[in-house]
């Protein structure tokens, strides 16, 4: 029998138990809402449970029992005696099949025709009627006597076996108790009492009917019925049973459920996850004396205590092992759905599965067992659907017709490894590259880029799925992401490896247990904190000399580590311990640390070793600083603070947007593949600027510029072209020539000088850094070198203040205040914010994206303001319209001007964005519409103001 | 209002009166403090701590009481009183607060006080607004005034 099986057993009976109690209670007062309810409830889960282990016969004798509760529950049906004894007999028949259930393995053959017949007239409300005699008559507890002999006569006449029974009921106490002793032998016998609770009933029945040749009938019917149920018996179960019959009858009313808990599994009992929790923590208490003991007789070689501590640490080890143990369960629990998945999907879609299952005794945290329940079943339902072929496929590639699904789980270090295998047809690369492209996830020249690992990690993301039709299994592109978020909520990772043809495996990675981790200790400024290992990934050691240098882009400093730039985030800085920490000239290490898809380094004096920790919360005082996750006590009796990984990504991941008009910007537009100038330009420091906004390259003799209006410029083509610096005041030398980046709009030239043109590149743009400095859009790893990225547009507007001021060129624009103008962009789809975010920057505007409603209100409440809103209008959550009321109807915002951007172009919807406060609609497909209008709104605001 | 006057003056003075509670005493910066008995849970020497960078500066750290962490409190700076951080050894007094427990440094734990109700006064009204926060009333000593705590209002931190 499975786990599934037993604890379904165990789960069962107890709810059964309670069950007895409860609907004695309940007909004691039936008045009582709350009790019914909770009958209902019991009721219901057995049959659900049921209906979900395919146990059939026992789903419908509950679902009858059910029915009739519910129709209590609406006050469709009094409670009458005679309807609880019915109830009652139902769950006796429940508990017969499970007895024979936990014998056999599985439901014993039977018809329950009739009962559940019975209960449906109930529930009809066909033996209503007898209502009123039936409560003279109640199967009461008061006189068991008196029925006694009426189940007699009724039944041995019959039922000659019957007879024995008869001899015993002298004894019957006696009788239950040899029951109990030689429960393990004939764990049937519980099984027992239902028959005579039912006779009971049914005898009551008849005497209510009050007509004899029906009751004979039914009599007959019965037996026929109880009969055949006999013959499934083991014969001295029967007698005891008969035996017991009336005894429990009697004590329905006081002890109930308590006589009859012989539970089917009587090696384990249940304890609430409170008192396992309590234990957990006081173990994890001690667990931290102990290494507080052992930490100070460590070298202390001649102590006393040393013995007797070796062995208290023995013990404390030994316990917080078996506590650990409480909580594991195997992972095979979660397995357990699997097969039948498997064998399903097989039959459904003609496919030859084998679903293998190894390790399932490895056992993990239950708590994490629970959260990792569904993910596992979605992917190995979707290897089953999608990663294995139809067999004459799978034949005709020389593959078995058979496709296998292994699972594997193993431990490796403090965590437990789950592998999901398949030899299926793998990952096609091709289909996933279309699916990218058509989802705008990437474009293609980036997928050009990427390897072929690289690609298939897409599948991650949301709104992704290969399946080429959807199935009523998977393919609706809600998966993957889920599953792999899922797994990253409890500390996990997911990898995944494919090969075309040959099949595709998941390797999941997840922590033993969540109570207790393990965090290494650094220390910064003569301070320890503890780093959680999991996010670990590498040490460095930095120093001046070694291979491993810091370099320092913008006051910035990153770290050039395997040709990939890695920010860094000083925990001197962070904390406010030293503001001042010269990264380039000391020793220190770095702790390379993963959040998600982020990788940074933390940097730190000192480093020490690894130690388990009880994370406890911090106190509440100290809840706001987003650096902790906890604290901690160590071996040494220390206090320590736990870093929050997170919280410090955040920190530097999103940087920090200031109100009103500090530089910074938000770029989001990343990962954009574009051909980039790369030159040097004041300063040896690298820079880049986008190739399409240049329009050419030129070689300026610098004896040809002349001054004007203290500005140099040049003749160029007929016209005066200002001249840009980079670094302000650089003086020219007047002879020789320099390179001159063209940049030209109409009729508007403007040359950016620079030392020396490096290179041009086409590289997959990867703005590591965003930057607070003027001028400077971020850094990125151009080449394998930190290079800032020009913002041209800051630039261009010192050439020409109104160079974006839009067709008046003559016109005076100059009284328009330099402020860049501020706009949010709201948009669900990330792909369209960055799309069109760098337009906008280039533009000479501040970005800001929010990626829906909610987050640009979160941004407002923040007390971020800007000039400008423009949104999309199909966005889950608030749409846009909603959104644009939100906006106008009260905050800060009230007053900003709101354009729409929609596929949609329909009339009617234009006007719903009319009223609903957007002054602008701009379809989609037009963006260079957006400019303009953007440029007008703001244009007229300036007059405005 | 003296300072430095022995507080046991007042002990005892009063007993007959109708209702009395008990508070232990303590000096920050000479000034005489009370607290509920009933709210104390422990008094400490000095212990190392554990600086916690970033807390608001009230916090002076955090320490290990019996396998519990607790958050000690700069009592002197808490109270804006400037006195300097003398060498003096440091007691403190370890409060429980929503069920977190808390240490208040104080310079020097004064006695267990029996004071009747009768000597309780609110605060005056021209009780410097930052203590007025956080204060009950001010019970009249014999030579002295004691300036009753409230554990609540000293440990709600606002930034």
């Amino acid at each position: 029998m499975d786990d599934l099986m037993r604890d379904f057993l165990a789960e069962t009976s107890e709810s059964l138990a309670i069950l007895d109690v409860e609907l004695v209670k309940f007909e004691q007062d039936p008045s009582d809402a709350e009790i019914l309810m909770n009958i209902f409830r019991l009721m219901h889960t057995i049959k659900g449970t049921c209906g979900f282990l395919g146990l059939a016969r026992l789903e419908k004798v509950a679902h009858a029992g059910e029915d009739v509760l519910g129709k209590f529950r609406d006050g469709e049906l009094s409670p009458s005696p005679k309807a609880v004894s019915l109830i009652l007999t139902c769950i006796d028949r429940i508990r017969e099949i499970l007895a024979a259930l936990e014998e056999q393995g599985s439901e014993p053959d039977g018809n329950d025709e009739e009962l559940i017949g019975r209960l449906a007239a109930m529930a009809a409300g066909a033996e209503d009627e007898m209502v009123a005699d039936g409560s003279v008559e109640e199967p009461t507890v008061e006189e068991p006597t008196v029925e006694e002999p009426t189940v007699e006569e009724a039944t041995v006449e019959e039922r000659t076996v019957e007879e024995p029974a008869a001899d015993e009921i002298a004894f019957p106490d006696e009788a239950a108790q040899d029951e109990d002793t030689c429960d393990e032998g004939a764990p049937v016998c519980d099984g027992g009492f239902p028959i005579a609770a039912e006779l009971v009933s049914e005898v009551e029945a008849a005497l209510r009917e009050g007509c004899q040749p029906a009751t004979d009938q039914e009599i007959a019917a019965e037996c026929l019925a109880e009969r055949a149920r006999e013959e499934h018996e083991p014969a001295s179960a029967t007698a005891v049973e008969a035996a017991e019959g009336p005894a429990p009858a009697a004590k329905d009313k006081a002890a109930g459920g308590e006589d009859r808990k012989a539970a089917p599994a009587p090696q384990s009992i249940r304890v609430s996850v409170d008192v396992l929790e309590t234990l957990m923590t006081m173990v994890s208490e001690l667990v931290l004396t102990r290494n507080n003991l052992l930490q100070m007789v460590r070298g202390r070689d001649d102590s006393e205590f040393l013995e007797p501590l070796q062995r208290l640490s023995l013990i404390t080890t030994d316990l917080q092992e078996g506590v650990m143990k409480t909580r594991m369960q195997p992972v095979g629990n979660a397995w357990s759905k699997l097969p039948r998945i498997v064998r399903d999907l097989a039959v459904e879609s003609g496919k030859k599965l084998d679903l293998q299952m190894i390790g399932a005794e490895t056992e993990l945290d239950r708590q994490v067992l629970e959260l990792i329940k569904d993910p596992l079943m979605h992917m190995v339902r979707n290897s089953a659907d999608h990663g294995i072929e139809m067999p004459r496929d799978r034949v005709a590639a020389g593959k078995p017709e058979m496709g296998i699904i292994s699972l594997r789980a193993f431990h490796e270090g403090g965590h437990i490894i789950i592998e999901i295998k398949d030899d299926g047809r793998g990952l096609t690369t091709r289909k996933i590259r279309e699916k990218v492209i058509a989802t705008g996830l990437a474009t293609e020249a980036e997928l050009d880029g990427m390897s072929e690992n690289q690609i298939q990690q897409f599948i991650f993301k949301a709104g992704f799925s290969t399946a080429e039709t959807v199935t009523n299994v998977s393919g609706r592109g809600v998966g993957m992401d889920v599953v792999r978020s899922n797994i990253e909520k409890i500390g996990g990772t997911i990898e995944l490896k494919s090969t075309a043809g040959k099949g595709s495996t998941f390797t999941i990675k997840i922590p033993l247990t969540l109570a207790i981790v393990s965090a290494l200790i650094v220390e910064c400024m003569g301070e320890r904190f503890a780093i959680p290992q999991l996010s670990v990934r590498e040490l460095v050691r930095v120093s001046p000399n070694s291979e491993n240098t810091v370099e320092v882009i913008n006051d910035t400093p990153v770290l050039r580590l395997r040709n990939r730039l890695l920010p860094l985030v000083s925990l001197h800085e962070l904390l406010a311990l030293d503001q001042d920490k010269d990264l380039t000239a000391t020793d220190y290490f770095v702790v390379v640390t993963q959040v998600g898809a982020h990788n940074f380094g933390i940097v730190v004096d000192q480093v020490f070793d690894t130690e388990e920790i009880v994370v406890k919360p911090v106190a509440r005082m100290l809840r706001k600083i987003p650096f902790y996750s906890g604290n901690t006590i160590l071996g040494d009796g220390s206090v320590i603070m736990i870093l929050d990984p997170n919280g410090i990504a955040t920190q530097i991941g999103q940087p920090a947007v200031t109100s009103g008009d500090g530089g910074e910007h938000i770029t989001h537009y990343a990962e954009q593949r574009s051909s980039l100038i790369v030159f040097r330009a004041g300063g040896d420091a690298l820079k880049a600027v986008p190739m399409g906004l240049v329009a050419r390259l030129e070689d300026v003799d610098m004896a040809t510029v002349e001054h004007a209006n203290g500005r140099a410029v040049v003749q160029y083509r007929g016209h005066l072209m200002p001249l840009i610096d980079i670094e302000p005041g650089m003086a020219y030398e007047s002879t020789g020539k320099k390179s001159v980046l063209v940049f030209s709009e109409g009729e508007r030239w403007a040359g950016l000088v620079v030392d020396e043109i490096i290179d041009i590149i086409d590289e997959h743009l990867q703005i590591g850094l965003g930057s607070s400095r003027e001028g400077v859009i971020g850094t990125a790893i151009i080449n394998g070198k930190a290079t800032d990225l020009i913002d041209i547009a800051y630039y261009l507007t010192q050439a020409f203040s109104d160079w974006f001021g839009g067709e008046e060129y003559d016109a005076p624009t100059a009284t328009v205040s330099l402020r860049r103008k501020r706009v949010l962009l709201v948009d669900d789809s990330r792909f369209f914010l960055n799309l069109l975010s760098p337009q906008l920057a280039i533009l000479g505007y501040d970005v800001v994206t929010a990626e829906g409603a909610a987050e640009a209100l979160a941004l407002r409440d923040k007390g971020q303001r800007f000039d400008l809103i423009v949104s999309d209008i199909d966005m889950p959550g608030m749409n846009g319209f909603d959104f644009a009321k939100a906006v106008h109807n009260e905050g800060k915002w009230e007053d900003v001007p709101m354009i729409a951007l929609s596929s949609h172009t329909a009339r009617s919807y234009m006007d719903r964005g009319r009223d609903a406060g957007f002054i602008e609609f701009v379809p989609k497909s037009r963006r260079n519409d957006l400019l303009t209008v953007l440029n007008r709104t703001l244009e007229d605001l300036g007059e405005a103001a | 209002m003296t300072h430095g006057a022995d507080p046991r003056a007042a002990k005892g003075g009063d007993a007959a009166a109708s209702s009395e509670l008990e508070f232990l005493s303590f000096f920050v910066d000479d000034h005489l403090f009370g607290l509920p008995l009933l709210k104390v849970q422990d008094v400490l020497d000095t212990r190392p701590l554990t600086r916690i960078p970033l807390a608001p500066p009230e916090v002076a750290g955090a320490l290990n009481l019996r396998g519990r962490i607790i958050t000690a409190i700069d009592t002197r700076k808490r109270l804006a009183l400037r006195g300097s951080d003398s060498e003096t050894s440091h007691m403190s007094v370890v409060v429980e607060h929503e069920s977190e427990l808390c240490n208040l440094i104080v310079d020097k734990i004064g006695d267990v006080l029996r004071l009747a109700e009768d000597n309780f006064e609110q605060n005056p009204a021209t009780l410097d607004a930052a203590w007025r926060d956080f204060s009950t009333g001010v019970y009249r000593l014999e030579g002295d005034l004691m300036i009753v705590l409230d554990v609540a209002k000293l440990l709600a931190f606002q930034h």
